[in-house]
C-alpha cells in the first residue's frame, strides 16, 4: 500500500490516510487513542495479500492498491441525490434508516416511524461515551482499519419479545466519487424476538468509491430473525463487509447476501452458534460481470452442541469476472450432535471467468454430520437444447436456466415479500445481461 | 454419528503402541560428520562417486536452500528442527561393492526377512497365496529395492528386468550408468527450488530408486522399494525417479518403516513421476514410520514431495496411499496434468492416531484439453490426532474439458482428535467440469442406486463404490500390512463426517 507517512505532534508516524481524517472522526479522547491504536495494527498489517491465506484468493493490495481519503460530509445537492437513490431502492412498508456516506442522515430515515420496541443510536453517539464498538476480536488488516476511521453507523436494539411487523431497511448511499467511507453498526435483537433487517448498498452519481463496513449481531435466545444484504454498489466501486454474529440458544438466523456490483467486494461473515438448539441458514448468491471480483466468505463456528447449518451458496459467472467462496465450518470439541451442511456451486458463462471455491471443515467432536458440495462448470448443453429445441432464443434459455440455479439458494430466504425482491434483483441482472 | 464398534476395534490394533517394525537393527555403520555444510553435500557426491555435474547440482540446490525458511502453512505443529543436529549420511559397512546378497550383512538380511521383505529372489511373497488356478507364477513376482538408511543394499531381480529392456536400480548407480537419463529428467519434476524440503532433499539426497521403462514395455513384474530408517539421529533423504516412455506401464510400491525412538528423526524424499504419451504409471505408497509412542514422543518426521508430471498426451498416473505412520506427514503427491487427454488419480487412506499430525492431500493441475483427475482420500482420525486433508484441483485458462470429481470423507474416532477439510477448487475455464463432495451420500447416486436395487444394503453399497477400485491395489502390496490395510479402507463408512 503506498500511503505517504508524515510525523504528527506526537511524534509517532501516522500515514496521510489517518491523519487527515483524525479531526474529523467522532468520539471521546479515549476512542482517539482506541482508533490510533487500530491505525497502527492496520499500518503493521497493511491491506490484505493473496500471502494471507484468509485473503489467498482476493489480494487487496492487488486490485485495490490503496485506501482513498475519507469522504467529506455531503452537500445539499448530494444529499438530494441521495434521497432519490434512496427512493428507488427502499423496500415497500419497509421503516428506512439511511447512511450517507457512512454517516447517518435523520432527514432521509423514518426513525419515528420505528416500533417502540426498537431503540436507536447512532454509533456517533455512544462513541461520545467509550470505544466499546469500535473493539472485535478480529486481528484482520480492514476490520483494525474499520475501527480507526468508522465515522458513524446505526445502533439498534429490540426489546424482548418484540414482533416487529415491519421490516428495518439500513440503506448505505454513496454520493462522494474517489473517497472512502467507514461505517460501523450493531444490532442487539433481544429473546424471542421475530425481526427482519436488511441492509442495502447503492451508489447515488458516486463513481470510483470505496465502503468498508462492518456489523456486529446478537441474537438472543429463542429469536427469529431474517437478516438479508444487497449489494448493488457503483460497478467500479469496492465494498469490504465484516460481519461478527453471535447467536443464542433456540435461535432461528436466516441470512442472506446478495453480489450485483461493485468492481471488488468481499463480505466476510463469522457466525458464532453459541446457544443449543439453534438453526442457521447462511445463503448467497453472486451475480457477476465484465471484470468485477466478489468474495463471499463464511466461518460457521459450532461452539456448542445440537445445532444445525446449512450454507446454499451459487456464484453466476460471465465476461472476465471472479467469484470466490470461501465457506468454513468449525465443529468445537463440545459440538456433539451439529449438523452442518454446506453446497456451493458456481455457473461459468465465459471461457475468461473465475471461480474459485474453498469450502472448509474443522472437525473436533466426533458425534456430528458435516459435509460440504462444491461444483464448478458452464451450463448443461442438454438443457439447453432441450428448451432451444422448444423455440426458446438462446439467450432467453440461457436466462432461464441461470434463475433456476440461483433460485436454489434465493429460495431459502424465508419472507415472500423479500424473496420476490430478490428474485426482481436476479430477473433485472440477467435482463442487463442480455 | 459415532464411529461403529467394529471400525473402532480395528483402528485400535493399528494404534501407536501396536508398532510392531520399532526394533532396532545393531550394525557398524558409517556416518558424515553430523550437521549440513557444503562440505557434507561434497561429501556424500564423493562417497557416491558422482560425476562433477550432479555434484555441481546438489550445491545449487543447497545454496538456495540456505536462502529458503520452513513453511508453517501446514496444520501441524512441531518444535523447530535443528538441520545441524542431524546425520545427513549414514551407510551400513564395509562398504563395498556387493556382487551377491550372500556378501550382505546378515543382520540386515535378518531385518528385511523380519519385515516380510524378500531380497532373496522369490517368486512369491510372504503372506501372499498364490490364486487358484493361477498359471503364471512369475506373475506375482516383486522386484525389491532396498534401502537401508543412506544406501541402497540391494536390488532384486535386476537381470530379468533387464531382459525386458526396463531399467531398476539404485539412483545412485544410475547417475553413474545412465548420465543421459538422469540429467534429462531429474529436477524436471520437482525443481531444486520447488520448496523448502525438496531443495534440502535435492542437496543431500543418498539413494532412491530410479526406473526407466522403454517406449512400449509393459514392465513384468512390480517394482518396490523398501525403505528403512536405522541409525539414531539420521535424516532420510531418498530420491526416486520413474520414467514410463511413450505407450509403457509400470507399477510401483514403496514401503517405510523405522525403530522405536524417543528423539524425533527426519525423512524428506522427492519422488518425481515421467509419464510420456500413452504411458502409465501407478505408484503406491505404504507408509508406515514409526508414529511416536503414546504420549507424542519420538516418531519420524514426514515431509516429502511427490510429483507425477502426464507430459504425453493420454497418459496416466495414479497414486495411492495408505498412511499410518509418522508423527507428522506432510505430503501431497500430485499431478501435473499436461498432456492432452491425460489422467491422475489419487487413492489415500490416512489413519492417525496417538498424537499424529497428518496433512495430506493432493493437487491435480489440469493445463491440457481433455483431462480428467478423480481424488478418493479417507481419513480416520482417533486417539488425540489431527489429520487433514488438504488438496488443489485447478483448471487453466487452456485446460477445455478438464474433469474432476472428489471425494473425501473423515471419520473421527473418540473427542479428543480432529478432522479437516481444506479444499481448493479453482475453475479458469468454463468447460472445467468440477465436483467436489464430502458426503457418502452423494457417491454417484447412480451406481448406489444400483447396487441396492440388487439387494446391497446402503452401506455395502458405498463401501463397494469407493474401495472397489483401491482393493486391486492394496492386494499387490509387498507386506503383510496390506492385509491389514485391507481390513481397514473396507471400514464401514458409517459415521462419516465429511
Amino acid at each position: 500500500m503506498n500511503v505517504a507517512v508524515v510525523k504528527t505532534g506526537g511524534g509517532r508516524a501516522v500515514s496521510d490516510l489517518f491523519a487527515s481524517a483524525e479531526g474529523r472522526l467522532p468520539g471521546s479522547p479515549g476512542v482517539a487513542a482506541v482508533r490510533r491504536e487500530a491505525f497502527e495494527t492496520y499500518e503493521r498489517l497493511g491491506l490484505p495479500h493473496r500471502r494471507i491465506e484468509e485473503w489467498k484468493y482476493t489480494d487487496l493490495r492487488a486490485l485495490v492498491g490503496e485506501v482513498l481519503p475519507l469522504a467529506v460530509s455531503p452537500d445539499a445537492a448530494a444529499m438530494k441525490r441521495a434521497a432519490e437513490a434512496v427512493k428507488t431502492h427502499a423496500i415497500a412498508g419497509a421503516r428506512k434508516l439511511v447512511l450517507v456516506d457512512g454517516v447517518f442522515a435523520a432527514d432521509l430515515s423514518d426513525v419515528k416511524a420505528l416500533a417502540s420496541e426498537v431503540s436507536l443510536m447512532t454509533l456517533r453517539e455512544t462513541l461520545d461515551k467509550d470505544a466499546g464498538l469500535l473493539k472485535t476480536e478480529s486481528t484482520d488488516a480492514v476490520i483494525a482499519l474499520n475501527a480507526a476511521m468508522a465515522t458513524d453507523g446505526v445502533v439498534l436494539s429490540i426489546a424482548d419479545g418484540a414482533h416487529l411487523s415491519a421490516p428495518i431497511q439500513v440503506i448505505h448511499v454513496a454520493t462522494a466519487s474517489s473517497a472512502s467511507s467507514f461505517s460501523r453498526s450493531q444490532l442487539v435483537v433481544g429473546k424471542g424476538v421475530r425481526a427482519t433487517i436488511v441492509e442495502s448498498f447503492i451508489a447515488a452519481g458516486a463513481k470510483a468509491y470505496q465502503v468498508n463496513d462492518a456489523v456486529i449481531v446478537t441474537v438472543g435466545d429463542g429469536a427469529d430473525l431474517a437478516h438479508i444484504r444487497l449489494m448493488d454498489d457503483a460497478p467500479d466501486a469496492v465494498n469490504v463487509t465484516s460481519h461478527f454474529v453471535t447467536v443464542g440458544a433456540n435461535v432461528k438466523l436466516n441470512f442472506f447476501n446478495m453480489t450485483t456490483g461493485a468492481a471488488v467486494s468481499r463480505l466476510q461473515g463469522f457466525i458464532r452458534l453459541a446457544g443449543e438448539g439453534s438453526e442457521l441458514s447462511a445463503n448467497g448468491v453472486n451475480l457477476l460481470q465484465k471484470t468485477e471480483h466478489g468474495d463471499t466468505t463464511l466461518v460457521v463456528d459450532h461452539a456448542v452442541p445440537n445445532c444445525v447449518s446449512r450454507e446454499t451458496f451459487r456464484a453466476v459467472i460471465d465476461d472476465r469476472a471472479h467469484s470466490v467462496f470461501q465457506g468454513r465450518i468449525i465443529v468445537r470439541p463440545d459440538a456433539q450432535k451439529t449438523d452442518g451442511k454446506m453446497m456451493t456451486r458456481a455457473l461459468l458463462l465465459s471461457d475468461e471467468a473465475e471461480a474459485d471455491n474453498k469450502p472448509e471443515l474443522e472437525i473436533f467432536a466426533d458425534d456430528v454430520s458435516c459435509g460440504h458440495g462444491a461444483t464448478a462448470g458452464a451450463l448443461d448443453e442438454s438443457l439447453l437444447f432441450y428448451l432451444k429445441a422448444r423455440g426458446l432464443p438462446e439467450k432467453q434459455a440461457q436466462a432461464l436456466l441461470i434463475q433456476a440455479f440461483v433460485g436454489e439458494a434465493i429460495e431459502q430466504i424465508a419472507d415472500d415479500q423479500l424473496r420476490e425482491h430478490v428474485i426482481g434483483i436476479a430477473e433485472r441482472w440477467l435482463e442487463r445481461r442480455s | 454419528m459415532p464411529a461403529v464398534q467394529e471400525t473402532v476395534e480395528r483402528v485400535k490394533r493399528i494404534d501407536v503402541d501396536q508398532y510392531r517394525y520399532g526394533f532396532e537393527t545393531l550394525i557398524d555403520t558409517e556416518k558424515a560428520p553430523k550437521g549440513l555444510s557444503e562440505e557434507i553435500v561434497k561429501f556424500i557426491s564423493q562417497k557416491k562417486n558422482e560425476p562433477a555435474w550432479m555434484l555441481q547440482w546438489r550445491l545449487e540446490a543447497y545454496r538456495r536452500w540456505l536462502t529458503m525458511t520452513e513453511p508453517t502453512w501446514a496444520r501441524v505443529d512441531y518444535p523447530k528442527i535443528d538441520f545441524q543436529d542431524l546425520y545427513y549420511y549414514a551407510a551400513p559397512k564395509p562398504k563395498k561393492t556387493v556382487n551377491s546378497l550372500d556378501e550382505i550383512d546378515p543382520e540386515i538380511l535378518k531385518t528385511y526377512e523380519k519385515l516380510g521383505i524378500p531380497l532373496r529372489e522369490v517368486a512369491m511373497l510372504e503372506g501372499v497365496e498364490p490364486k487358484v488356478g493361477e498359471d503364471d507364477p512369475s506373475r506375482r513376482k516383486i522386484a525389491v529395492d532396498a534401502v537401508f538408511d543412506s544406501v541402497s543394499v540391494a536390488t532384486t531381480f535386476k537381470a530379468e528386468l533387464k531382459k525386458a529392456g526396463v531399467i531398476f536400480m539404485p539412483i545412485s548407480e544410475a547417475i553413474r550408468e545412465h548420465p543421459e537419463l538422469v540429467q534429462k529428467y531429474l529436477g524436471s519434476v520437482v525443481p531444486t527450488s520447488d520448496n523448502f524440503y525438496a531443495t534440502l532433499n535435492s542437496a543431500v539426497f543418498s539413494d532412491g530408486s530410479f526406473v526407466y521403462v522403454p517406449p512400449g514395455v509393459r514392465c513384468p513384474m512390480e517394482l518396490s522399494t523398501y525403505f528403512r530408517i536405522n541409525e539414531r539421529n539420521t535424516g532420510q533423504f531418498e530420491r526416486t525417479l520413474i520414467i514410463a516412455d511413450k505407450g509403457s506401464y509400470v507399477s510401483y510400491l514403496e514401503g517405510c518403516t523405522a525403530p522405536q525412538r524417543d528423539e524425533n528423526q527426519l525423512h524428506a524424499a522427492v519422488v518425481e513421476l515421467v509419464a510420456l504419451d500413452d504411458a502409465e504409471i501407478k505408484y503406491s505408497t505404504v507408509q508406515n514410520w514409526y508414529p511416536g509412542n503414546s504420549e507424542g514422543k519420538g516418531g519420524i518426521y514426514n515431509f516429502v514431495t511427490k510429483r507425477g508430471d502426464c507430459r504425453g498426451h493420454h497418459s496416466k498416473i495414479s497414486w495411492t496411499q495408505v498412511e499410518t505412520g509418522s508423527a507428522i506427514t506432510w505430503k501431497y503427491p500430485s499431478c501435473i496434468l499436461r498432456g492432452d487427454n491425460s489422467r491422475g488419480e489419487f487413492y489415500s487412506i490416512a489413519i492417525s492416531n496417538g498424537f499424529q499430525q497428518v496433512d495430506s492431500g493432493t493437487k491435480m493441475i489440469h493445463l491440457g484439453k481433455n483431462t480428467s483427475s478423480r481424488i478418493i482420500s479417507k481419513g480416520i482420525a482417533a486417539g488425540k490426532s489431527q489429520n487433514t486433508y488438504r488438496g488443489l484441483v485447478t483448471a487453466h485458462r487452456k485446460a477445455t474439458g478438464a474433469r474432476n470429481f472428489t471425494a473425501c470423507d473423515s471419520l473421527l474416532i473418540g473427542d479428543k482428535c480432529g478432522a479437516h477439510t481444506v479444499p481448493y477448487i479453482e475453475a479458469k475455464n468454463s468447460s472445467a467440469t468440477f465436483e467436489h463432495e464430502a458426503t457418502t451420500s452423494k457417491i454417484s447416486e447412480d451406481v448406489l442406486f444400483y447396487c441396492v436395487q440388487r439387494g446391497l444394503s446402503q452401506e455395502e453399497a458405498v463401501g463397494l463404490v469407493v474401495n472397489g477400485f483401491v482393493k486391486d491395489v492394496l492386494q499387490q502390496l509387498p507386506m503383510e500390512f496390506a492385509v491389514e490395510a485391507q481390513k481397514l479402507i473396507s471400514i464401514s463408512l458409517e459415521g462419516s463426517v465429511g
